[in-house]
């Protein structure tokens, strides 16, 4: 919360990209969510992706559920479409609009309680059909908006703000995800946009359902000592296993640095990402590699972060469905319905 | 780049840029405030502190703090600094039961000011209050110096400039006047403990071109004209004039000619517009009073016939400028222009016939006496310059603060103390917080545009040379214009061992004024690595200590940050806090009794 709106000045060296827009044209509306909460540093993220990747603020369409990360869709991009859901359905709400209009940016926003607890079905499904859509889990461990309750993802021993452990086991939205088939698992950090920003990018504009779990302190009832989703437990236990850089279509390729364990993914639209993991035998374009790599990795105790795993030539649901490429919003009624008589001849055949 | 030193005043009282570029660093923003909470007596008293002639100066003053105010840079333009310090002097009420009271019991020190001009005059009012007996000489009968004899009333009314005069003079000053000093020898002889020549430049620049000499009725040197009128020696000129200069002197050469029954004023310049010397307002003034301005023409010669100015020749000038912008000109023709008088107005010199050379007052090369920048001590002990006197023609606001560091001197010389140790510069810097996103000031940016002042319509102007151009700012004009003022005293102050790094502050800062970063280059590559490149150098980079979580640092550019406390507000540590600003500045008297006055 703020006592007044966020003045319309900008700095006079702030740039406009190539349809004019600067920055501040792809922020929303002030965020009425706790001071220093982590959910506004991946807002800033996403304004910053956006902009950098000169989406069309009216070709997107922001997808929530319900939680302070939910509300999230509201503080960028105001010019955009969007649905906020109820809580945990926003998977299932971005597949229906993707169905229908396969030609808008999805940019889905949840939270772990929205998509681990009461939506885990719904997100689970969508991953398997490989929905095209963007996929925030703003992961924070507890229910910010509910005062602060475990989540799904709180880990075993991490304490509650009065002092108690969590003793169930955790769900890891991206092991979880790549065991069910995700095209693309991400991991990073509210506190690292240098890291964030280049996933959130190739997010987008990778085919197919991009999973990133960002995790998102909440500081009002997650940022204490004895806590695991803290700014300073997360900072001290990150390991960048990937990182990434996202090149648009037509950047020039430059030399990797040597030492380094570099693959360049191409993706659909003829951008490319670049990959440098930071361990030899990691390979962030096999899905085995990459599940071996994050167990390890939360074996030792570290939080495996980095684009954890992509498959540039993924197909989506609609690849999958074979629909045409027209957006079924815009096919004529005719094409879209068959009409009683061709329904008529089609039960026929089953008599 | 090393950390910021935020206990040192200088690195706040730049970020008040208004402050800063005053030269008496009137408190800005601060009188700004109290005008919006109709606390205008105080709004005035708070002004009289550091600049002494509020009321004359709130419609006079070259107000240097305009150009260099921060929302000049945010928005089209600056606030209307200067006319708002004629509000506050406009609508104060009774301020004499404030003025600082003299001691009746005097100190024993006599000194004497030579000229009662707005140096001498803030001399007077720095020494009286501190029991100094202050004689004040003056060649004429009034006192205020040019600011009565060549800044029209139509400008200036007598009556501001006679209360603020009044203020000083009447706190105990003995005033000599129709006494010009006619030897500093003498003066010095007469014991007095300390001398201030504040006499001014008063001699006007003459051209020398043929045909200057043949009919000298009709060509007047301007500020002499202007003292003239003021006189009542001149009360009607000819109808055609032409104005020699494009300097202040001559914007009001012009128009005070059109109030006395010239018809067809021109103003002739040598070059083009943008190296004019008048403010960019004047000339505005004197545009909207029909007189006309002539670029690139050069005077070559006056045209007399049987002993009568007819006209003047000019040669049209074509100006070319080489890459390192140095200008050189072609005369492209000749042309005639009809007049029937002719001002020069190209600038002042100083005199200083009274001055023995052998008295241990040094002159360099030029004829200018050898004066101390900051001391103001000439190469004699006892004798101090301020004003016009000291380096030539300036301004009223610069004459006011020669006069503050003379007097510093005088009452450091007359305590025995070494002139040279000036007393510091201290602050205070008390948190603005009243609670959760509520503060002690109104942190909303107001989005309206700068108040156009309203004027007194052409025919009365020029019916009466004392009536005044400018009206004033209406009650909503007012109630606007405070509101545009950023509150560049009201500080962003970091506090960095408090900070968790979660961003809060940099996402939320409408103009990308803080980033976190490593500390790891020269300034001139940090500028290149924040939010938005800091491509401004003339305003400061702040840089933290290293910061706890991962020893990154805080880094601020000042340069368009608009005080809104958004980044306080986001900061769940607050970390980040407002903080109201107050620069102590020494005055006479402090340097002596409050020692101790240093960092906050
Ligand atoms: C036409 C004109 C318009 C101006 N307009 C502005 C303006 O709008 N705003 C602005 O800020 N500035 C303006 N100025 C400049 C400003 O007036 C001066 O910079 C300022 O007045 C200088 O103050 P001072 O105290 O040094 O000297 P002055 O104001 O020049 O006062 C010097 C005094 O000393 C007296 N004196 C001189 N010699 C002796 C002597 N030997 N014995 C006794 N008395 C003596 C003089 O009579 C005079 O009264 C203008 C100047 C001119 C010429
Ligand atoms: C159907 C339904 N059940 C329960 C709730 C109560 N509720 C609101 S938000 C929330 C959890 C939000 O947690 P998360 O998605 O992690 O968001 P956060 O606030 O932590 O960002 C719950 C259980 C609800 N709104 N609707
Ligand atoms: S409760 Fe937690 S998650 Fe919700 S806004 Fe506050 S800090 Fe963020
Ligand atoms: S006060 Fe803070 S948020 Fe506002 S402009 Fe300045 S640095 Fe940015
Ligand atoms: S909001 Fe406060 S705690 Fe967060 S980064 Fe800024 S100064 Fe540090
Ligand atoms: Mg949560």
């Amino acid at each position: 919360m703020t006592s007044i709106a966020k003045p319309p000045v900008r700095h006079p060296s702030l740039r406009q990209n190539s349809l004019g827009l600067t920055l501040r044209d792809y922020e929303g509306v002030m965020s009425t969510l706790c001071a220093g909460c982590g959910h506004d540093s991946v807002t800033a993220a996403l304004v910053q992706a956006a902009w950098e990747l000169e989406l069309e603020p009216h070709r997107a369409a922001k997808m929530s559920g319900i939680g302070c990360s939910s509300k999230t869709t509201a503080y960028f991009m105001k010019q955009s479409h969007g649905f906020n859901s109820v809580h945990g359905r926003m998977p299932s709400v971005t597949t229906g609009a993707n169905a229908a209009n396969r030609s808008l940016t999805y940019i889905g926003i949840s939270g772990d309680g929205d998509s681990l607890s009461i939506g885990i079905g719904q997100m689970a499904h969508a991953i398997r059909r490989n929905v095209n859509m963007l996929y925030v889990i703003e992961n924070n461990g507890v229910y910010g908006l509910t005062k602060g309750q475990f989540s799904a993802s709180a880990d075993v021993g991490s304490t509650s703000k009065r002092g108690e452990a969590n003793e169930q086991a955790p769900i890891d939205p991206a092991l979880l995800a790549l065991s069910i088939g995700a095209t693309f698992v991400a991991r990073s950090f509210s506190g690292d946009k240098k890291q964030l920003v280049p996933i959130l990018k190739a997010g987008l504009a990778h085919r197919g359902l991009a999973l990133i779990d960002v995790i998102s302190p909440c500081v009002t009832f997650n940022d204490h000592e004895g806590s695991t989703k803290s700014y300073r437990y997360t900072r001290e236990h990150e390991v960048e296993a990937v990182h990434a850089d996202y090149a648009p279509v037509h950047a020039e390729i430059t030399l990797p640095e040597s030492g380094d364990h570099l693959r360049v993914v191409q993706m659909h639209d003829g951008s490319s990402v670049r990959l440098r993991s930071t361990a030899a035998d990691y390979d962030p374009t096999d899905r085995a590699s990459a599940y071996a790599h994050v167990r390890a990795c939360q074996a030792r105790g570290e939080i495996a972060t980095g684009l954890l795993f992509v498959d540039g030539g993924s197909r989506d649901m609609h690849d999958l469905l074979k629909t045409p490429p027209t957006p079924l919003i815009d096919l004529p009624h005719e094409r879209l319905c068959p009409g009683a008589a061709a329904l008529d001849a089609l039960m026929a055949r089953y008599r | 780049m090393e950390p910021t030193d935020v206990s040192d005043p200088r690195y706040y009282h730049k970020v008040v840029d208004c402050q800063w570029a005053c030269p008496a660093h009137t408190n800005v923003p601060a009188y700004i405030r109290l005008i919006a909470q109709e606390r205008y007596t105080e709004s005035y008293l708070l002004n009289r502190e550091s600049n002494v002639f509020p009321g004359v100066l709130g419609r006079t003053c070259d107000r240097p703090c305009e150009p260099a105010c921060r929302r000049g840079r945010v928005d089209e333009k600056p606030v209307a600094i200067c006319r708002l310090k004629r509000v506050a002097a406009d609508l104060r009420d009774e301020i004499r039961p404030f003025l600082p009271k003299p001691p009746d019991v005097k100190n024993g020190r006599r000194i004497a000011l030579v000229g009662a001009g707005p140096a001498s005059l803030t001399v007077a009012n720095d020494l009286l209050p501190l029991g100094y007996e202050v004689v004040i000489y003056e060649r004429n009968r009034e006192p205020g110096g040019l600011m009565r004899i060549n800044i029209p009333s139509f400008r200036l009314p007598a009556a501001v400039l006679d209360e603020e005069c009044g203020y000083i003079i009447d706190m105990g000053a003995e005033m000599r006047y129709g006494t010009p000093v006619t030897s500093l020898k003498a003066l010095l002889d007469e014991g007095y403990d300390a001398v201030f020549i504040g006499s001014g430049a008063p001699k006007g620049k003459d051209l020398d071109i043929p045909g200057r000499a043949a009919a000298p009725a009709q060509v007047h040197l301007g500020i002499e004209w202007l003292a003239n009128v003021h006189f009542k020696h001149v009360e009607r000129i000819e109808p055609r004039v032409i104005i020699i200069g494009v300097g202040n002197t001559a914007m009001d050469c012009c128009r005070t000619a059109k109030r006395l029954g010239a018809t067809d004023v021109k103003v002739i310049a040598r070059r083009g517009r943008r190296h004019f010397k008048a403010s960019p307002w004047e000339l505005e003034d004197a545009e909207e009073e029909l007189v006309e301005i002539i670029e690139n023409h050069a005077p070559k010669r006056m045209l007399v016939e049987n002993g009568t100015l007819v006209g003047m020749e000019f040669e049209v000038l074509d100006w070319t400028e080489d890459p390192s912008g140095r200008a050189s000109s072609r005369v492209v023709r000749t042309v005639t222009i009809p007049c029937d008088a002719v001002i020069l107005a190209i600038g002042q010199d100083n005199a200083f016939p009274w001055i023995e050379r052998d008295i241990g007052v040094d002159f360099d090369a030029q004829g200018m006496p050898v004066v101390d920048r900051i001391t103001h001590q000439s190469t004699h002990p006892r004798v101090f310059f301020g004003g016009d006197a000291a380096w030539g023609p300036q301004n009223i606001i610069w004459a006011v603060a020669h006069g503050h560091q003379a007097a510093i001197s005088i009452d450091l010389l007359c305590n025995g103390r070494p002139v040279a140790e000036r007393p510091p510069e201290g602050m205070t810097l008390v948190s603005v917080k009243n609670g959760l996103h509520s503060w002690a000031y109104d942190n909303d940016y107001d989005p309206s545009a700068r108040q156009v002042m309203r004027h007194e319509e052409l025919a009365r102007r020029f019916r009466d040379l004392n009536v005044e151009v400018e009206l004033g700012f209406s009650a909503e004009q007012v109630a606007s214009e405070v509101s545009r003022c950023l509150n560049c005293d009201i500080q962003t102050h970091f506090a960095p061992p408090k900070c968790i790094e979660c961003d809060a502050c940099i996402d939320v800062c409408p103009t990308n004024c803080l980033t976190i970063t490593t500390n790891h280059s020269p300034e001139t590559d940090l500028r290149q690595r924040l939010s938005a490149p800091a491509l401004n150098l003339t305003q400061e980079i702040y840089l933290s200590e290293p910061l706890p979580q991962t020893k990154r640092v805080m880094v601020k550019d000042e340069d368009v940050c608009l005080h809104c406390g958004l980044c306080a507000e986001r900061c769940p540590t607050a970390a980040w806090d407002m903080r109201l600003f107050d620069l102590i500045q020494p005055v006479a008297g402090a340097a002596c009794d409050r020692e101790e006055l240093v960092r906050a």
